[in-house]
Parts: C-alpha cells; sequence; structure tokens
C-alpha cells in the first residue's frame, strides 16, 4: 500500500506524475463546457498566448528558413539539384521543423508565462478565493489556457512556415540566384495539402494540447512557495521539450 | 476540565453545528471529537493557540478540506457529504475574508468586488455598478475603486476583501485572521465594519482572531479551542474571568501551562547524545 502511494524510484515518481496529470487533463476536459461562459477569458489567452509570441515564432521562422535555404543549397549543389531546394525546404518545414520548433518556442515563452502565472495564483490564494466565490478554477483559469494553446499553435505553426518559406527564398532566390520560377513550381507541385501542410497541423494542434496541459498542470499544482513556482516553470520547460520530441516520433510513424 | 463558562448555545439558534469532529493533517491529530455551534446572526470568535487549527476549521466550514470523520452542518447541510455542484451552491451564499485578501491581481477594486456578480449573475452593467459602488462606500473606498491591488495598503486591500466577500450579501461571513499586519487605525475600521455588517445586515459571522483586546470589542461568543477540543466558550466578559487552566493561559497570556512552551519531542537528555548509553542500557 505505501509503496503505492510513494513510488519508490524515478521512474515511479515520473509515471505517478504522468498518471495525475493525465486525471489533471479529465477534470479540465470536464470543465471545457463551463469555461465557455467565460469565452472572453479564452480569447484574451489566445491573445496573450499567440499573439504576444508572434514576434519570437515570426523571428525564429525567418532565421531557421534562412539557415534550411543556405545548407540546403549547398547539399544540393553538390548533386546538382538545387531546383528542389523550394520543395525541400517546404517539405522540412511543414512535416517536422514548424511544428516542433514552434512548440518548443511555444512552451519556453507562453508556457513557462502560464506555469508562473497560476503558481502565484495558487500562492497567493487567489485560486482559493475563486473557489469560495464558487467560481471553479478549473473552467475559469486553467480550461481557457488549454483551449487557447489549442488554437494559438497551430496558427503560430502557419506563421513560422511560412516566414520559414520566405526565409528560404530569401537566401536561395533572391542571394544565391535560384530561379524563382523554378522555387515555387517545384514546390508547389511537389507539396501534399492533406499528406504534409494538414498532417503538419495536426501536429500542432497535438503539440498545442500537450504543451499548454504541461503548464497548467505544473502551475496548478505547484507548492506556494517561490522555489516551487521556480521549479514549476523549468518543469514545464523540460517536460513539454520531451514529450514534444517524443511525441513527434509517434504522430510521424502513424501519419505518414 | 469543565470549565463553568462552557455553556454551548441552543442547536437550534445554531448556522453551523460541527459534530465529533475528528482531522488528523500529517499525522498530526488536529480535531478530537470536537463539538461546537455557531449562533445565527450573531460573531462567534474561534480563539486557540496557534497551530491548533482554528483556520482548517474554517476550511472545513466550507469545504475545502474533508474531515476525516464527524459531521459539519451549515444551515442543515452536511458539507462534507455534498457534491461539488451543492458545495458550490452553499459557498455563493458565504463569504471568505482571507488572511492575505486574496484580491485578483489582474483585475481593478472595482472588478475585484464585481467579480462574483459577474460569474453568477446576468444584470445589466448600470446595476452591477451601483452595488459595487455601494459595498465600496461601506467600507469606505468607493474612491479607490479604480486603483489595482498592487497600489493598496494592507488594510486597504483586506477592506476591498470584505466588500467582494459581502456584495452578495451571505449569510455567513468567515474571517480568517482579519487584524494581522494592520496599524491600530486600519485594525480599528476593520473591526468597525466587522461589527457594523453583522449587525446592519444580519450576516451571521466567524471571527478567527488572536488579538483578544479586538475580539473583545467585536464578538458576542468566544469559543476558545486547545488541544483537538473546545475547551471553554462564553461572552469574552465570562471568559476574562475564566477559572480554568486553559482560559487562565490563554487570555492571562502566560507562556507555559496546558498549552506546553515546548513543541513535542523526543528526550531533551538523548537528543543532546547525554544520556543515550543510560537510556539503552536497563
Amino acid at each position: 500500500m505505501s509503496s503505492v502511494r510513494r513510488p519508490p524510484s524515478m521512474i515511479g515518481d515520473a509515471l505517478a506524475q504522468v498518471g495525475a496529470c493525465g486525471l489533471f487533463l479529465l477534470q479540465v476536459l470536464a470543465a471545457v463546457p463551463k469555461s465557455l461562459r467565460h469565452f472572453r477569458e479564452t480569447v484574451r489567452q489566445i491573445w496573450f498566448t499567440g499573439a504576444m509570441s508572434l514576434v519570437i515564432i515570426m523571428t525564429c521562422g525567418l532565421f531557421v528558413g534562412m539557415v534550411l535555404g543556405l545548407q540546403l543549397y549547398y547539399v544540393l549543389s553538390i548533386f546538382g539539384g538545387t531546383a528542389a531546394l523550394g520543395t525541400v525546404v517546404s517539405l522540412s518545414l511543414y512535416r517536422e521543423l514548424g511544428p516542433v520548433v514552434t512548440a518548443l518556442l511555444f512552451a519556453g515563452r507562453a508556457g513557462t508565462s502560464i506555469t508562473a502565472e497560476i503558481g502565484l495564483m495558487r500562492a497567493t490564494d487567489q485560486l482559493a478565493a475563486m473557489e469560495m466565490m464558487a467560481v471553479d478554477p478549473l473552467a475559469y483559469v486553467a480550461a481557457p489556457r488549454f483551449l487557447a494553446g489549442i488554437v494559438a499553435m497551430p496558427l503560430l505553426a502557419c506563421v513560422f512556415n511560412a516566414l520559414g518559406i520566405f526565409g528560404a527564398h530569401l537566401v536561395g532566390v533572391s542571394w544565391l540566384g535560384l530561379d524563382n520560377g523554378t522555387f515555387w513550381s517545384n514546390m508547389t507541385s511537389s507539396v501534399d495539402v492533406w499528406k504534409d501542410v494538414v498532417n503538419g497541423v495536426w501536429k500542432s494542434v497535438a503539440f498545442g494540447a500537450v504543451v499548454s496541459l504541461i503548464a497548467v498542470y505544473q502551475g496548478y499544482t505547484t507548492p506556494p512557495t517561490s522555489e516551487g513556482v521556480a521549479y514549476a516553470t523549468t518543469r514545464t520547460v523540460v517536460f513539454s521539450s520531451i514529450v514534444v520530441l517524443a511525441l513527434d516520433f509517434v504522430m510521424t510513424a502513424f501519419l505518414m | 476540565m469543565t470549565d463553568p463558562d462552557s455553556k454551548t448555545p441552543p442547536a437550534d439558534g445554531a448556522l453551523v453545528q460541527v459534530r465529533d469532529l475528528r482531522t488528523v493533517l500529517g499525522g498530526k491529530t488536529i480535531f478530537d471529537r470536537l463539538d461546537l455551534d455557531i449562533p445565527r446572526g450573531k460573531i462567534t470568535a474561534i480563539m486557540g493557540p496557534s497551530g491548533t487549527g482554528k483556520t482548517t476549521l474554517l476550511r472545513h466550514i466550507t469545504g475545502q478540506l474533508k474531515p476525516d470523520a464527524g459531521s459539519i452542518r451549515v444551515d442543515g447541510q452536511d458539507v462534507p457529504t455534498l457534491a461539488r455542484g451543492a458545495l458550490f451552491d452553499l459557498r455563493e451564499r458565504i463569504g471568505f475574508l482571507f488572511q492575505n485578501s486574496a484580491l485578483l491581481t489582474d483585475f481593478s477594486v472595482f472588478e475585484n468586488v464585481a467579480f462574483p456578480l459577474r460569474q453568477h449573475l446576468k444584470l445589466p452593467e448600470s446595476i452591477v455598478r451601483n452595488i459595487v459602488l455601494t459595498k465600496l462606500q461601506a467600507v469606505g473606498l468607493r474612491g479607490a475603486a479604480d486603483l489595482m491591488p498592487s497600489e493598496l495598503s494592507g488594510g486597504m486591500a483586506r477592506r476591498v476583501a470584505l466588500a467582494r466577500a459581502i456584495v452578495r450579501d451571505p449569510m455567513l461571513i468567515l474571517y480568517d485572521e482579519p487584524f494581522v499586519g494592520l496599524d491600530p487605525i486600519a485594525l480599528n475600521q476593520v473591526l468597525k465594519l466587522i461589527r457594523t455588517l453583522n449587525d446592519t445586515l444580519g450576516i451571521t459571522s466567524i471571527l478567527v482572531a488572536h488579538e483578544f483586546a479586538a475580539v473583545a470589542r467585536a464578538a458576542d461568543l468566544v469559543h476558545l479551542i486547545a488541544g483537538g477540543k473546545l475547551v471553554a466558550s462564553g461572552t469574552p466578559d465570562q471568559l476574562s474571568h475564566g477559572e480554568s487552566a486553559w482560559t487562565k493561559q490563554f487570555f492571562g497570556g502566560e507562556a507555559d501551562g496546558p498549552v506546553p512552551f515546548q513543541y513535542p519531542a523526543r528526550d531533551y537528555a538523548a537528543d543532546l547524545g547525554f544520556a543515550a548509553a543510560s537510556a539503552g542500557a536497563p
């Protein structure tokens, strides 16, 4: 009995965390219908986690695209296949880099602030005060942030992809002299909307759910001390990164 | 341990009835078969040494924490057995003043007080405004409606929290240490408010506090809890002249007595390592 209550190892501890997080997900999902009454709060959170992350997402997207353009141009030129630059860049962005890098950036930019905000609300009794005013914090605080992550992540990933392709175009066409028509026509003829673009969007939706769930859960269950909040924000980034990369592999295997 | 002044009030007039309450937290027994009544329409103070579970009792009454055994009836409903929905319905009729005020830091004073109204009732903005401003006027902070919680002093924050707690005209209001950290002026303001609100709105109030001088001026009835039990209760005047060891120590403020100065510990000499050998050998 005691071994169930107190997992003896780090693995047991991690499994207990996953289980608790899963139960928390069920609670949040159950609170979603009620949270639609606070729809303005969800919109505010989409603005806060999504729109406020645009600058970092756009900057990183641009540079990732430029680096991709540069590296791939060099590799492709060895085989004399620089005409495929547009295709290769857009496929790697749509299928992998867009969703994954956006999710990692989102965890660092929005996930940490969600965790710290909820953790401080816990530490200053604001969550308890809501409970005492008969307002369910799961519906008012947790669910809107969770939904906002699901909505914001795919949109941010699309922006990231667009800026990435623009960056690759900048390097490949404007700088290295690849033909503009070749760049675009090869891309449009070989990128499939459903298999490449939509599958990438599905990944983003899943990553949005996972990252915002971890962020909200860490904030919600943080010990009400300054050290507790500090650890919780760290854990948000660490766990989100691990889970996003692992889930990426699983989803890629199934969506291929 | 029968105290001459420990008379429980008639049960029929009680808004809150605690019976046979047992709570163990982290291996420590907080309440050991506690019986307690809170009469309607009065201010009842819960006093007792630190760590005796006064705040825990408030959390039991509001259903934030379930006891290990026993019943807590609030207005006839047994709180520990209530489902979440019913518990939230009950909480809509209870106001709670947190020790640290617990204002929502993202909202202005006005929005903090309006929060319970906006969440539960669909009222026209003009009515919300009138209700909120009336409550803020009652606590003397109508002029501070547009300030943010970070701009308030401790006493002001507590008065805003008080306005928020009464904004829906509750039947019961719980004050958790409302006087801590207040200067004498702010303390008197809060004290006067607690008394006035109780008299004018007919609210039942439960007041957890340490400051006997302040409590004596506000409370109709004082319950003294120690060692997990109700050890004395009566009017502040009766208790301050109580003859039991508990009341003498607590209201006389003596350092040692039934409430020991020392936190329970292992044998002192053994802890220091002196008597370890002799304790081990018979």
